[in-house]
């Protein structure tokens, strides 16, 4: 004999404050599992999305970032020439020197100044990323101070807007246009004409070339030759890789972050969930002993109260998804430590997200319900019904 | 009328005596009452330390995000370049800034940017002017005979304790950094060890001489030496800061390398504010934590306060008042929130020292502050007040009939 479900779910109806204090605590421990969850797999997205595995970033050896890394002329003119990379349409080789540094402004509503990463490119730079379109406004043209704005810097920075100004290098450039970059790094920078800027900036160097593969398989070659060329001290990494290993330490933050607080709260709610299990053997002592005498077997009284622990959890484990799904329509910038510039990523749920997230609040309702499940099961049939 | 609660008062009512006898007697009951179940009352203490634990530990975390700002001198200024720090300065700025009226002295930095070993042990390094640098930080103590072996020896070093106690180091060991922003990989002796005047100085950097790095860019690149990263200018008076600021700004206006003068502290809150993102969201999260507990407190509180309606009815039977129920029911929950507070603040130490020395020189100061241990008491007064406030409010309420009728 089976007991039915609804037992089991009117017992929960049947304490409704005890219940929804403890789906609540297991709610919000959801809730934040989900979020670093969530963040991360945003980040995750924002940079990875950024790099092409076709493309390859070229860069000083050992400089880490764009910012820091810097390529003369003349190397630059070598790694240009390099048998690996693909021509366009217009019989060009699909390679963009570009300059990357970081410029100083304030957010729109704080004031707070905040590092932009803006990026010269050459003509060829805008083909090489095909995800990106012009939102607003049009392209910046060539040899003249104009600029194109990332969404999220349009949005969030003074002056950088389509139509306003911004001063720096001696020069006042005039936003042209707003482009999304479908998520990616891209959105948190500006692009200008590469020469104009460096111009601008008194800078005789390139910060890194992005090359084109005409076929993905070549990487190994083209990095072997330009990392053992004398002339050259410079490193090639596929896009993919390079934007991946930018956001290392982010991601490895919000992991271990992550990671340490869902263990500590979930030790709060499975206290919490054992306590109300605890309670609940306790209150229906006699309860138990009647349904033994009538004829269920032990194992079946285990089964009910492990199914009332799992099902708290759930109940819990879904408000917790529901109010973290509400997360998806914020957007997080902060500084990004390895590139010291601005990065704004969102949270994006998916249902491998979902999955674990159910699971974790399924597993708390396990962990907290066994011990007093276990001891529902052994009360033996004439001392529960003395305790009525 | 004699009182209803004369029964629990010995003969001398109104007395000092009588009242400490009472409140003993009260005080019983509330312990008797909170170990009826001590399971349950263990668990939730159990729930309350861990909760007090991750609390303290986050709010330490964001404090120590703000240290390098809290530590800021009033009497020093930073002027970098405008567009953003990537950018140098030309070093021949440090005697023009030098002339402007009420700056003391002028020294320069460089942010190096080595890495030691492997990216994973970052510290910051400085190329530093040595002679002027170190007067204008009078909070790196450093014994006199090290410094003056640091200053003879171009390629000496100079590291802070925690720094030297979390690689090795000692005076006299050869430390390779391999250069990011400056190509090579470069080398120094670790001429001094510096000691911080109190336990909020950050000792996890690493300096040498400017002159090192200067006179390698001069044969490697050229066009990079001569430049500073920011300077750092000593003022006589804290009042002047704007003026000075904006007279240095005035001087470099509509030059090819534009300066921005602000104090030190607005400097280390830029820093701060462009990862405000993170710290807002650990401040979310450790008030989310005491959410949670109490949940779970006030869960506990309500299921013991159903169990004993028939007890309270029988209280309120025999003369006891509604105050005094709600008080008993109060003082039950803040005993149990404030013994697992008690734990909780009383590990938060070692398991701070522990993390702090995990994290390594992530954390250049780490330390659990007296207003964290405030905050902790406070979220424990907080946590057992709201868990006894339903349940107390229900015993006060309760009619004497219907809670003898209850059965639990």
């Amino acid at each position: 004999m089976v007991i039915p479900f609804s037992y089991t779910a009117k017992n929960l109806m049947a304490r409704k404050l005890t219940t929804a204090l403890t789906a609540g605590g297991m709610a919000l421990v959801v809730f934040v599992f989900a979020t670093v969850l969530m963040l991360q797999e945003g980040l995750k997205k924002t940079l990875v999305d950024t790099g092409s595995p076709d493309n390859v970033v070229v860069t000083r050896r050992s400089s880490g970032t764009e910012v820091q890394s810097g390529i003369d002329r003349a190397q630059a003119a070598v790694v240009e020439s390099q048998p690996e990379i693909a021509y366009g349409p217009d019989g060009r080789v699909q390679a963009s020197k570009e300059m990357v540094v970081l410029i100083t402004l304030q957010k729109r509503d704080s004031d707070k100044p905040s590092n932009v990463i803006i990026r010269g490119l050459a003509a060829q730079g805008r083909e090489l990323r095909p995800q990106v379109r012009i939102l607003e406004g049009r392209m910046f043209r060539p040899g003249s101070s104009e600029i194109i704005a990332g969404r999220s810097i349009a949005e969030r920075f003074r002056g950088a807007g389509v139509g306003e100004q911004l001063r720096f290098g001696m020069r006042d450039w005039v936003v042209v246009g707003t482009f999304d970059a479908n998520k990616s790094g891209f959105d948190s920078e500006i692009w200008g004409d590469v020469d104009q800027l460096m111009q601008a900036f008194r800078r005789p160097v390139f910060s890194s070339l992005i090359l084109k593969l005409s076929d993905s398989a070549q990487f190994a070659n083209l990095k072997l030759r330009l990392e053992s060329d004398p002339r050259l001290t410079v490193e090639a990494k596929r896009e993919s890789v390079f934007y991946a290993e930018q956001s290392e330490v982010l991601a490895n933050f919000i992991g271990y972050l992550g990671l340490t607080l869902s263990v500590i709260f979930s030790i709060g709610a499975t206290i919490g969930a054992m306590i109300t299990m605890y309670a609940s053997v306790a209150s229906r002592t006699a309860e138990i002993g009647t349904l033994r005498a009538l004829g269920f077997r032990s194992s079946g009284i285990l089964a009910v109260f492990l199914l009332e622990a799992l099902l708290l959890g759930l109940i819990g484990g879904s408000i917790g998804l529901i109010l973290a799904s509400f997360m998806q329509f914020l957007t997080i910038s902060t500084m990004n430590w390895q590139s010291f510039a601005e990065l704004a990523f969102s949270f994006t749920l998916n249902p491998a997200i979902v999955a674990e997230s159910l699971g974790f609040a399924l597993l708390m309702g396990l962990v907290g319900g066994f011990l007093p499940a276990v001891r529902a099961s052994r009360l033996s049939i004439v001392d529960a019904l003395r305790a009525a | 009328m004699p009182s209803p609660c004369d029964f629990e008062r010995p003969q001398a009512a109104g007395t000092f005596r009588g009242l400490w006898e009472t409140s003993m007697y009260f005080l019983k009951l509330i312990l008797r009452n909170a170990l009826r179940h001590k399971l349950r009352t263990g668990l939730t203490m159990l729930g309350i330390f861990v909760a007090i634990v991750a609390f303290g530990l986050l709010r330490t975390v964001v404090e120590s995000w703000f240290a390098g700002a809290e530590n800021a001198s009033s009497t020093r200024l930073i002027t970098r370049n405008a567009i953003s720090l990537v950018f140098p300065l030309p070093i021949t700025y440090a005697e023009r800034i030098r002339r402007v009226d009420g700056v003391g002295r002028v020294s320069h930095a460089n942010w190096f940017g080595g890495v030691y070993v492997s990216e994973r042990n970052f510290f910051p390094q400085f190329a530093v002017e040595a002679g002027t640098y170190f007067p204008l930080y009078p909070e790196y103590r450093i014994a006199p005979e090290n410094m003056k072996a640091f200053l003879l020896d171009r390629k000496g070093c100079v590291v802070g304790r925690k720094l030297a106690l979390q690689h090795g180091f000692k005076v006299g060991d050869v430390v390779p950094l391999r250069g990011t922003i400056f190509p090579g990989t470069w080398e120094f002796v670790v001429r001094a060890i510096y000691d911080g005047a109190d336990a909020k100085t950050d000792t996890s950097q690493f300096f040498f001489h400017w002159d090192y790095l200067n006179e390698t860019l001069k044969k490697t690149i050229p066009r990079r030496a001569n430049t500073v990263g920011v300077y750092i200018v000593g003022i006589d008076q804290p009042s002047r800061a704007a003026s000075v600021s904006s007279a240095i700004d005035q001087m470099f206006r509509n030059s090819l390398a534009e300066t921005l003068t602000e104090t030190e502290k607005a400097f280390q809150l830029g820093f701060v504010a462009m990862t405000e993102a993170i710290v807002a969201a650990i401040q979310v999260v450790s008030f989310l934590v005491i959410f949670i507990i109490m949940a779970v407190m006030a869960n506990t509180m309500a299921m013991t306060a159903r169990e004993r309606l028939s007890e309270y009815a029988t209280m309120k039977a025999l003369g006891f008042g509604p105050v005094r129920l709600m008080a008993l029911i109060f003082g039950e929950s803040l005993a149990i929130a404030f013994a697992g507070a008690a734990a909780g603040i009383a590990a938060t130490f070692p398991v701070a020292d522990w993390f702090a020395a995990k994290m390594g020189t992530l954390f250049p100061v780490f330390g659990v502050s007296r207003d964290t241990v405030i905050m902790q008491l406070a979220a424990a007064l907080l946590v057992g007040t709201v868990a006894a406030l339903f349940p107390g409010l229900r015993a006060a309420r309760l009619r004497i009939v219907d809670g003898l009728r209850n059965i639990g």
